[in-house]
């Protein structure tokens, strides 16, 4: 093991390059307080043009590895370029975009480097003696784990829409080649299919009506539509109907999105602790069920007993009234 | 015939915990324990290629000696052998570790050609056992598979990424972590209940691995713990009645407007 001081400098890496932004926006947070140098690696086929975008959002460096072989991404090539551009100039954190291929890199790269990893991490500081501090839900929600890494770099993966992005005006960053042979990938994709992906990203959303099992058929979910509309806010799902019953490719919670809006209103979820991990931080929650024992009620502002086929339209009726008058 | 090793974990039942509400610590020595969700899917995949092609499920834990009761279930479900890997000086073992300790037990039990994990655990959800197996024992890996065929030394698998779903192949040996999508688990009958008692459990200890005791336990573990705390959720649980559901609805949407959430 080298001696902690020889480690400089904070990395970002993502293979999204929305995430990246943000990874820089705490990235550069975290250079600050420890006055060292941000960098960003930027991987990829033909992604030269993205230099000054990273370079605005906060990168003092930026190490490009732009080569064909990236065009497709495959794990082993992401991680062998980290792992020598990390040997070769040996940063002290390390900050990984948590989409499920950054997850997977992260792990090989820690594993090559004997290295923590923390993942999913929803809060960065650095504590007085200069360790990287991560917290992160563990427990299926039930618990906060607050960690560090004892061995350098300390790596950390940051799930998207956790941080903020910042835009810096008239930054001036160097931009270097990056010096770096390729593992060759030991897996082939045959085929992709996309899937369509929800209009509005439900992590932006300011208001989310969200259905649960206690909507009983697809079609049914008009209504909360309906409610979403007025409020100018999104539908949402536990994971059960996406899942079992296959309506919906996504879902809100532990597993899924969690997000952070001004209003959750949960309609027929049972509020298992595996959705609330994913609710826990919005402003205001209203959960409707008929069940007066739910454990959703345990976690809402506004405990509604009754059928949400019922009370969800009549809310949009109460709530269309009002808005008119106001 | 495939020789298939399923990575099973031990783990806090998480629906079970309880928070000590003075402290805000969760009581997780009392709680119980069970095999976590996606590592009964993948054994279940296990016994289903089993089923079909033939050959032997082995399943491989690192755990405590109580952890033989969760083998107990598995080898209802289908698996041929069952491996303990136990040793107090495992303890604390963080990601970095128990990969390792893994990676020995497996390298000890010679070849095979799959290995299975789940996406992630329940109760730490880190997901980074299964890559950081793979990259131990040098092997391809294939994450979050929805579903797979094996003939005979390929596998196609489809995974599911957020954007998109990918089918990929490889060759055996291939490591795969699999997601709650990709089958409905057995329930084991009485019968096979009843059978599996008389199947072995064998316990291999550090000195049986021949580890390398600065790598497993707290000492070969990376990452320290500060603290576990439940976050505190301060909601107010106002109760909204009324003599009827019109009445309800009106209400709620006027506390939603006073409270600026709505009405932008
Ligand atoms: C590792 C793991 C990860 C998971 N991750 C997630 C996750 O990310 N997100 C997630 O959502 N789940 C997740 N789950 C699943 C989770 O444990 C629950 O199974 C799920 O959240 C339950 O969904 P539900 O509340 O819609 O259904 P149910 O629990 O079946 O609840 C339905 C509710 O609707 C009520 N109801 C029925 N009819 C009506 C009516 N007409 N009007 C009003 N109320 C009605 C009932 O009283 C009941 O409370 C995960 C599970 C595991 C093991
Ligand atoms: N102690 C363990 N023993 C055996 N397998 C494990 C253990 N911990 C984790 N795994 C495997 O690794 C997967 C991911 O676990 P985790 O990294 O904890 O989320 C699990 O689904 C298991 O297949």
């Amino acid at each position: 093991m080298k001696a902690l001081s020889e480690f400089r400098g904070v990395w970002v890496f993502s293979e999204n390059l929305d995430l990246m932004l943000e990874l820089l926006g705490k990235g550069s947070e975290l250079a600050d307080k420890l006055s060292v140098e941000l960098t960003a690696v930027l991987m990829g086929y033909n992604v030269k043009d993205q230099t000054s975008k990273l370079i605005e959002h906060g990168a003092d460096k930026i190490f490009i590895v732009d080569r064909p072989a990236l065009k497709n991404f495959y794990v082993e090539p992401y991680t062998s370029a980290l792992v020598q551009l990390v040997q070769q100039h040996k940063p002290e954190i390390l900050l990984i975009g948590s989409t499920r291929r950054g997850r997977e890199v992260a792990s090989r790269l820690a594993t090559r480097l004997e290295t923590g990893c923390v993942p999913d991490c929803t809060e960065l500081s650095i504590d007085d003696g200069g360790r990287l501090i991560m917290s992160r839900m563990v427990y299926g929600g039930n618990a906060i784990a607050t960690e560090v890494c004892r061995v350098k770099p300390q790596i950390a993966t940051v799930p998207p829409r956790v941080f903020e992005k910042l835009e810096f005006k008239e930054r001036k960053g160097e931009v270097v080649e990056a010096d770096v042979e390729l593992e060759e990938p030991r897996t082939e994709v045959v085929e992709t299919r996309e899937i369509e992906a929800a209009k509005v990203k439900v992590e932006e959303a300011k208001v989310i009506v969200s259905g649960g099992r206690g909507v009983e058929k697809k079609e049914d979910f008009e209504i909360l539509e309906e409610l979403a509309e007025i409020l100018g806010g999104q539908v949402g799902n536990s994971r059960p109907l996406a899942e079992d019953r296959k309506w919906f490719t996504e879902w809100i919670g532990l597993s899924g999105h969690k997000v952070r809006p001004s209003l959750y209103v949960a309609c027929g979820i049972s509020g298992v602790i595996q959705h609330v991990a994913g609710i826990r931080d919005s402003h205001v929650i209203v959960a409707i069920n008929k069940d007066a024992e739910a454990p959703i009620f345990e976690v809402a502002d506004y405990v509604v007993v009754g059928d949400l086929y019922e009370v969800v339209p009549a809310l949009s009726v109460a709530l269309r009234k009002l808005l008119k008058g106001g | 015939m495939p020789t298939i090793i399923v990575c099973l974990k031990q783990a806090v039942d998480v629906t079970e915990l309880k928070v000590d509400s003075a402290t805000q610590r969760l009581m997780t020595a009392d709680a119980p324990r069970k095999i976590s969700d996606f590592d009964k899917n993948a054994l279940e995949e296990a016994v289903k290629l089993k089923d079909k092609l033939g050959g032997e499920v082995i399943i491989v834990t690192v755990g405590p000696e109580d952890a033989k009761m969760v083998l107990r279930e598995a080898l209802a479900i289908g698996a041929d052998k069952a491996y303990l890997l136990s040793d107090p000086s495992f303890e604390r073992s963080d990601t970095l570790a128990i990969s390792y300790i893994l990676a020995e037990g497996i390298k000890k039990l010679g070849n095979f050609d799959l290995i299975f994990c789940g996406e992630a655990s329940i109760d730490s959800y880190s997901g980074q056992v299964g890559p950081r197996l793979a990259e131990r024992l040098g092997l391809p890996q294939i994450t979050y598979v929805r579903a797979l065929s094996l003939d005979e030394d390929t596998i196609v698998a489809e995974r599911s990424l957020e954007d998109c779903h990918e089918t990929v192949k490889a060759k055996t040996p291939v490591l795969l972590t699999v997601t709650k999508e990709i089958n409905e688990p057995r329930i084991p009958s009485l019968m096979a209940i009843m059978k599996a008692s008389k199947k072995e459990i064998t316990i291999w200890s550090a000195e049986d691995l021949t580890v390398v005791k600065a790598r497993v336990g707290e000492a070969g573990s990376a990452i320290q713990i500060l603290e576990v705390l439940a976050p505190k959720m301060e909601r107010k649980k106002i109760v909204v009645k009324a003599e009827t559901v019109g009445g309800v609805a009106e209400k709620l949407a006027k506390a939603l407007v006073k409270d600026g959430v709505v009405g932008r």
